[in-house]
């Protein structure tokens, strides 16, 4: 038996600076994973890892990672994606010395 | 120190030229992710968890004050003001942006420094004992010959597309401070009838399956050195499987083939390529062993010394701890330890870096040396000198006397920054030392080596640690596994699981009952942790770690 579909958010590194970000609904890149467009249909899941996967002059290795529904947008069901949301745990570098700006 | 020659020069230009227009035409859209990965790879750019790392080469762990000030410099112009020395005598820089790596680059190249092999599947830094050429204990300096296999593995058109990675190690001394039985070859220099040559070990490795490298052959004289490795390399090359990357290692081929089978092939293989080795080898060896001909050591009074060691307790305490005995009675050799309490093992900053570039440049011939247990090393002082030395350090948060010690730990870089990684290792490295430092503990226990991996590919070392940690995933959490008993020297040893992992804030704890079982078991202060594991084993410590297995048998 298939496994059954859990919801999912794409997410990459972004080229120039390696930073992790995250597909939104709109079509942008977001630094930010409460923006994330969280998609719970898995046919709908394989067509937006193809649309982020042809941005290949912007984004390195998109993917399909697990998410769950939070207060404010998806929120990581993995503790590695909790780390690359946040960044290193022994410097307050990467995510946690700049707000996340949102991409065009 | 070696001098690149214009060949050198030309080389590394046209090698950063290159990848200068790689990077150009990844970032104008030209060359796909697919396509660009394997170049990067190549010039040592990864891309980590939350950002490209740049691994640079510090070829068998020498470097001089200019280099080591170009490091600093590269950390703060295109990074965040660090950098971080790793166990295979690198640094990595781990915030690089893709665009800022061909400069970074070029400013290596200045003072004769790359980032060429530090990946991919192919002959990597080769490493050698961090107090090469200041050791009392050493039959020959051996880096010499570790930069002639530099310069021969280097492009080495075989040699391009093996099977898996391959690394070699090499020490000049019986005391092994090199690991060379991890290694995929591991070299010991020795003199037979006046003659020099190598002890080559061969297959071993740590990772997911460790071995101890076996002796493929006791003595090959230098002559023949080069040929015999080339054979052995290509043996692999050929024979080594390239179906399953986790069985693809030589350690692997040599465990299926048997070492007796190897050593037959690689003979039968050095009979072909000898001959192609007509002695070019052997003259380069002799101009680059001028390169490193020992420094003329400076002669001069040592009272200073001795009354600052008998005054000063902390000054006494650091040098009892960090200092080692040099060749030259009147010279020492000086480990500065990049494990400040609480700090992250290996990480240095510019202005560190700076500082001890200017004492190298002052104090110590202009040398350094970074060891494969992530600290820094001025291989030649004056003793004389120690003290001013010591007080530099110290402004600069690099004094701490923990040389050897459980604070002294390896960490790889784990979930923190690695994208392989499975759980991580810098804060666990982190709060063991912080531990210890506040209950004082830490010189009553004595010589510890900790050595934390965040995964199964070992970075961390942790099967020779006499305590290993290992950070796994275990159903979405992070979990901790332990060896005792491993020994990375010349009588290296794997360590034995304890058994059951440890949950994140279970693991500081459950290290501390494994030193509160040591201190309790062992034959007094002079007994140290590796000795007492071997003469009462696996059994009280598991009884420490484990009491409720021990009530529920009961």
């Amino acid at each position: 038996m298939a496994r059954a579909f859990t919801p999912k958010i794409v997410t990459a590194n972004d080229l120039l600076d390696g930073d992790v970000i995250y597909l939104t609904e709109d079509d942008r890149w977001s630094r930010d994973l409460s923006e994330a467009e969280l998609i719970t249909d898995e046919a709908h899941a394989q067509v937006r890892l193809l649309d982020a996967a042809r941005q290949a002059s912007k984004i390195v290795g998109a993917y399909l990672a697990d998410a769950i529904a939070g207060e404010n947008g998806p929120e990581p069901t993995h503790f590695r994606e909790d780390f690359r949301r946040t960044g290193p745990s022994n410097y307050a570098h990467g995510k946690q010395e700049t707000s996340p700006q949102p991409r065009a | 120190m070696y001098r690149y020659s214009e060949f050198d020069h030309e080389f590394l230009a046209e090698r950063n030229a290159q990848f200068r227009a790689q990077v150009e035409r990844r970032i104008d859209g030209s060359l796909t992710e697919d396509e660009f990965k394997p170049l990067r790879l190549m010039n040592g750019l990864y891309l980590q968890l939350h950002a490209y790392m740049l691994r640079v080469a510090i070829p068998y762990g020498t470097l001089n004050s200019a280099q080591m000030r170009q490091l600093a410099l590269l950390a703060e112009k295109w990074d965040k003001g660090y950098g971080h020395f790793t166990t295979r005598q690198n640094i990595q820089y781990n915030w690089p942006k893709l665009s800022d790596v061909p400069d970074m680059l070029d400013a290596l190249a200045e003072v004769g420094m790359h980032a060429i092999q530090t990946s991919g599947n192919t002959i990597r830094n080769v490493t050698a004992d961090h107090f090469a050429g200041a050791a009392a204990d050493e039959v020959a300096d051996p880096r010499p010959y570790a930069e002639l296999l530099r310069q021969w593995s280097t492009d080495h058109p075989e040699f391009q597309f093996m099977p898996r990675k391959f690394k070699i190690a090499i020490t000049g001394a019986e005391n092994d401070r090199a690991v060379i039985k991890a290694h995929d070859i591991g070299l010991q220099l020795v003199e037979r009838d006046g003659v020099l040559g190598a002890r080559v070990i061969v297959g071993g490795g740590l990772g997911r399956t460790p071995m101890i490298g076996k002796e493929l052959s006791e003595f090959v004289a230098f002559d023949d050195l080069l040929a015999y490795l080339e054979a052995t390399v290509s043996v692999w090359n050929q024979i080594g499987r390239r179906d399953n990357k986790y069985k693809a290692r030589i350690k692997i081929t040599v465990h299926e083939n048997g070492i007796d089978t190897i050593r037959a092939k690689v003979n039968e293989r050095f009979l072909q390529v000898r001959p192609q080795f007509k002695g070019a080898d052997m003259n380069l060896l002799e101009e680059i062993k001028g390169h490193f001909a020992p420094p003329t050591f400076r002669e001069g009074s040592v009272a200073s010394f001795e009354s600052t060691y008998t005054n000063d307790p902390v000054f006494r305490s650091w040098v009892d701890t960090n200092i080692a005995p040099h060749k030259n009675a009147d010279h020492a050799i000086v480990t500065i330890s990049i494990k400040k309490h609480g700090a992250t093992p290996g990480d240095a900053t510019a202005e560190q870096m700076r500082v001890m570039a200017d004492l190298a440049e002052e104090f110590a011939y202009d040398e350094l040396r970074i060891s494969h247990e992530q600290n820094v090393i001025l291989p030649h002082v004056h003793k004389s000198d120690l003290p001013a030395i010591h007080a530099k350090l110290k402004e600069h948060e690099l004094a701490t006397a923990n040389i050897g010690l459980i604070s002294d730990i390896i960490a790889c870089p784990g979930m923190d920054y690695c994208a392989l990684a499975t759980a991580r290792s810098i804060p666990v490295a982190q709060e063991i030392a912080t531990r210890f430092e506040d209950m004082k503990l830490e010189h009553d226990i004595g010589h510890l080596k900790i050595k934390i991996s965040g995964c199964i590919n070992a970075c961390g070392h942790h099967h020779v640690g006499h305590i290993g940690i290992l950070g796994l995933d275990r159903a979405g959490v992070e979990n901790y596994q332990i060896t005792l008993g491993g020994d990375a020297t010349e009588t290296a040893t794997i360590g034995d699981r304890t058994g059951p992992g440890f949950a994140y804030d279970e693991i500081v704890p459950a290290v501390e009952r494994i030193v509160d079982t040591y201190l309790d078991q062992r034959e007094g202060a002079e007994e140290t942790f590796l000795q007492t594991y071997r003469r009462v084993g696996m059994a009280p410590f598991k009884a420490a770690l484990y009491p409720e297995a021990r009530a529920n048998a009961a």
